[in-house]
């Protein structure tokens, strides 16, 4: 009977050691991934009650924790949260968090490489790690602008950057919400007012419209066929081309016509200077014929389609398709059809023409400073991609002044400045007769400083042309100070 | 049968030592807990921790009166566990304002007090045999309890709870004491009778069909519990103890193959018929699905507790620094879920070692016991408490699925603590027999203790023997 009883015993045991495998195996060897896990809201939780780093425009908060006496030790607060909404993003407990309070995590809850000594005296001085606050290159007033300018009601983005740099200086959407309301700490309060701002036209909270709307670009687009002429050595500003009122498309009996009612209609030839003034469109379905896809999808390339960048936030790829038969290359150099680009494209398309073919890399984050004011880093311009060369851009530059001067773009002249720009109706298919709405430019044309793109998606063509040469000339003399 | 003499020292002083210790780790851990909440040390760690070092040193005078050879490190080890247990009902209250830990000292109170009033009444275990039957009885009492309309409760999906004078208690937890008592009384009359007769088959000694009445009876009971009551964990602990008790008392392999096989059948069974049954085993085996982590009674409990586990890892967050109120009932069936976050696995694993040494000096004190109703009633009540550590840590770290089987003397419960304390009252009793010395003019031998204890108490068992 004893040998019974021991046995019982060791087989206890052997429970004993099953436990104590099964406790090591949870809480040793499985623990990063359990820590890891979609699931796991402690991470979380744990940053909830610690300091975490602001977001400075100008050297001010638009996003610090203030201590509070909730459930957590600190609450997210954002000042002008419509304002920059977008940029910052929000971090909540139940609907995650986007943007750059997601994009600069570690920095802002100070678990980047940068802070690694900090963490280690922290971790032997019972310190509670601090997080690192970062500083946008935003230009506050600027942003203030940029915003006041798109109307409430309409699907608007508008960006400012500075082609030598990258910086971007203003970036602002329509529309927009309080990132306030998702920060809350109750989720049920949470989840009530996602849901509610879903309801909202045209907003996703987790999308910022300006890295992350698609939209046919239309004729700025036309950009990419300048240099793509301008590179083959077959055209210069001055070639005499054909602008009959309509053509049909390569290969089918589809029309293709110039802009109903422009100034294209009246010339039955003209340069190509005045062709780009004008945005005639029946003279670039001949150039593609011409050209054949090749240099297009080469050019487009390099000015950043299908290329993946972080600003730090993801911007979603443009599309220029590829393998496109003439016809619908015919229809796709003019900005329609199947092409998409982001603002941020259109925005870098205008950098690359003005800072000598050569892009700067987009940025918002001008440095991260740690919570005792040391600088842990500071972005330095970078340069994304060399689109084309100098003398290309040069004449590209020469061609965009066209619109402004005497073109499309004529209500964004400002007096004394020198304004280069490219205007850009894209049609909505089945749309009731909306269109998107672009303008892409720089100034001053010979020292470019800014870069601004002005977008409304959705919108009817006279509002639309009303919103963005008028408001790029506010803008610049807003720059400019006149 | 072999000796396992032990010379009769009652070791008394070695009691008060460790249990000081005991004491120290206890308070310890609530002053832990206090200093690290935002509050500071409470009022009550001074009052709680005073009243818990009052009852254990009553209860160390009570051993010195009337058990004074009782094994010495059994009532530290439990004050120490149940202490630890306090002190994190105690930090679960902090989070979520609530104020678990003075039930739960309430209820410690009585049960060491239960315990004591069992040491004085009882005094040798051997006078536990002549209620056998009634044991039986009151087992089948007990369980049916909760099914009466208005005194049983549903909680949690299981009917496991009474409800009266504005107490719920779980009778469940009591009936494990007596059916164990049953089992052993019956099995220690009728062990030759089982032992002997039966055919044998290959290595394997069959027993008659009608020796096999009471395994039948006790399958029964279990399957009853699972399908009538919804508690998974109970039925699986009257099964084992049950197992467990024939083995010893038959030493027969074959007793182990045939409930093994019962019990997978009846898992199936329960598997392929019962809701409640396919719900815990989905959420075991697909626990990180999404889906089953949301769907209500889904797997959100126990991904909750191991990601508490993950937190804590090798050295834990400390006492007051994690965040163990994430975890669905993180004092009570999750609690260990909670130790290890927070103590992390070295500190858990010392918790598991208090266990173990509590488990392996309930079978010390069978080895040592000299008939065969206290050597059964030792290893069973011994055999629980690992079973039910074992159910409730696998359960925890997804090794078996989970059951809502309480951690014992640690987990939020007043039933839970009652029987667990009797059953370390009942296990001091037994060890002090077995270890206490000699009365002159009685051989050395087991049997022979068992059948003529020269005491009042023993005399009624003594006369029916003869009768036998």
């Amino acid at each position: 009977m004893n040998q019974a009883i021991r046995n019982t015993w060791i087989a206890v045991m052997l429970l004993f050691v099953l436990s104590l495998g099964a406790l090591s195996y949870v809480q040793f060897l499985a623990s990063e991934d359990l820590n890891d896990n979609a699931l796991n809201k402690r991470q979380l939780f744990r940053e909830f009650d610690l300091p975490r780093g602001a977001i400075l425009v100008d050297g001010k908060p638009i996003a610090e924790s203030k201590p509070s006496e909730g459930q957590f030790k600190y609450q997210r607060v954002y000042t002008d949260p419509e304002l920059y909404s977008h940029l910052t993003g929000f971090y909540s407990l139940s609907n995650g968090s986007t943007q750059l309070e997601s994009e600069m995590n570690e920095e802002l809850t100070g678990q980047s490489q940068d802070q690694f000594f900090d963490r280690v005296i922290n971790l032997f001085s019972g310190k509670a790690n601090e997080g690192a606050s970062v500083e946008l290159t935003i230009d506050g007033e600027l942003q203030k602008l940029v915003y006041d300018l798109i109307p409430d009601g309409t699907l608007g983005t508008i960006i400012v950057s500075e082609p030598k740099t990258g910086n971007i200086l203003a970036m602002a959407s329509k529309p927009s919400y309080d990132t306030n309301k998702l920060a809350v700490h109750s989720s049920s309060q949470a989840a009530a007012n996602m849901k509610e701002l879903l309801k909202v036209n045209g907003l996703s909270p987790y999308r910022n419209p300006a890295i992350g709307n698609l939209t046919a670009p239309g004729s700025t687009f036309k950009i990419f066929d300048m240099v793509a002429a301008l590179e083959s050595g077959k055209y210069t500003a001055d070639t005499v081309l054909k602008n009959p009122p309509s053509v049909t498309l390569p290969g089918t009996k589809t029309p293709l016509k110039n802009f109903y009612g422009g100034n294209c209609a009246a010339i039955p030839e003209a340069t190509f200077a005045d062709i780009v003034s004008q945005s005639c469109n029946t003279p670039f379905v001949g150039i593609s014929e011409d050209l054949g896809r090749g240099p297009f999808e080469d050019v487009t390339e390099r000015f950043g389609f299908g290329q993946q960048l972080e600003i730090p936030m993801r911007v979603v790829p443009s599309v220029f398709p590829p393998d496109l038969d003439p016809a619908a290359l015919g229809q796709s150099v003019i900005g329609e059809r199947d092409v998409r680009a982001t603002a941020m494209q259109m925005n870098m398309a205008a950098m690359g023409i003005a800072n000598d073919g050569v892009i700067m890399q987009p940025n918002l984050v001008k440095q991260v400073i740690a919570p005792d004011l040391r600088v842990l880093s500071e972005s330095k311009p970078k340069e994304f991609s060399t689109a084309t060369s100098k003398e290309v851009a040069d004449q590209v530059t020469d061609l965009m002044r066209g619109p402004v001067k005497n073109g499309t773009a004529v209500r964004a002249q400002v007096p004394g400045l020198d304004v280069a720009a490219k205007t850009g109706t894209s049609v909505i298919p089945g749309g009731q007769g909306l269109v998107n709405s672009w303008i892409t430019g720089f100034a001053p044309a010979d020292d470019p400083q800014v870069a601004v793109t002005i977008v409304f998606e959705k919108i009817d063509f006279k509002t639309g042309s009303s919103l963005t040469s008028p408001n790029l000339k506010k803008i610049l003399e807003a720059v400019f100070n006149q | 049968m072999s000796e396992l003499e032990t010379a009769p020292v009652p070791r008394r002083n070695m009691e008060l030592l460790l249990l000081l210790l005991a004491l120290a780790v206890a308070m310890g851990a609530y002053y832990l807990v206090g200093i690290n909440s935002d509050d500071g040390p409470s009022q009550e760690f001074i009052t709680q921790g005073l009243f818990l070092a009052g009852l254990a040193l009553v209860f160390h005078v009570i051993l010195r009166i009337w058990a004074k050879y009782a094994d010495p490190v059994i009532l530290p080890v439990t004050v120490a566990l149940n202490g630890i247990g306090l002190a994190m009902i105690h930090r679960i209250d902090l989070a979520r304002n609530d104020d678990q830990a003075f039930r739960q000292i309430l209820w410690t109170g009585v049960a060491m007090a239960v315990a004591c009033v069992t040491l004085w009444a009882i005094r040798d275990h051997r006078v536990l045999r002549r209620f056998t039957y009634i044991a039986l009885a009151v087992s089948v009492l007990l369980l049916l309890l909760p099914l009466i309309p208005k005194v049983g409760v549903v909680l949690n999906g299981a009917r496991i709870w009474v409800h009266f004078f504005g107490l719920s208690f779980q009778p469940g937890e009591l009936a494990k004491i007596t059916l164990a008592i049953f089992f052993a009384g019956y099995l220690s009359s009728n062990r030759e009778l089982i032992l002997l007769a039966g055919r044998k088959i290959g290595p394997l000694q069959l027993p008659r069909a009608r020796d096999l009445g009471p395994m039948v009876v006790a399958w029964l009971v279990s399957i009853g519990v699972l399908v009538v009551q919804r508690d998974l964990g109970s039925s699986i602990l009257f099964f084992g103890l049950f197992m467990v008790m024939i083995y010893v008392a038959t030493a027969r392999v074959s007793w182990i193959v045939i409930g093994t096989l019962m019990l997978v059948g009846g898992g199936i069974f329960a598997y392929l018929t019962m809701s409640h049954v396919t719900r815990r085993i989905d959420g075991w085996l697909n626990a990180f699905d999404p889906d089953i982590y949301h769907a209500s009674g889904g797997s959100r409990q126990i991904v909750e507790g191991l990601f508490g586990l993950a937190n804590g890892g090798l050295m834990g967050t400390g006492l007051g620094n994690g965040s163990p109120y994430m975890v669905p009932l993180a004092n009570s069936d999750m609690i260990v879920a909670s130790l290890g976050e927070e103590l992390g696995l070295i500190g858990l694993s010392a918790i598991v070692l208090l266990y173990l040494i509590l488990v392996s000096r309930g079978m010390r004190a069978a080895l040592g016991s000299r008939d065969t109703f206290g050597k059964l009633l030792a290893t069973g009540l011994s055999f629980t408490i690992g079973l039910q550590c074992f159910v409730v840590i696998g359960g925890v770290t997804r090794l078996i699925p989970l059951t809502g089987l309480t951690t014992p003397f640690m987990a939020a419960g007043g039933s839970s603590l009652l029987s667990n304390w009797i059953i370390v009252a009942l296990l001091l009793l037994i060890s002090h027999n077995s270890r206490r010395p000699m009365l002159s003019g009685v051989s050395a031998t087991a049997e022979v203790a068992t059948k003529a204890p020269r005491r009042s108490r023993g005399l009624l068992e003594s006369l029916k023997e003869t009768k036998r």
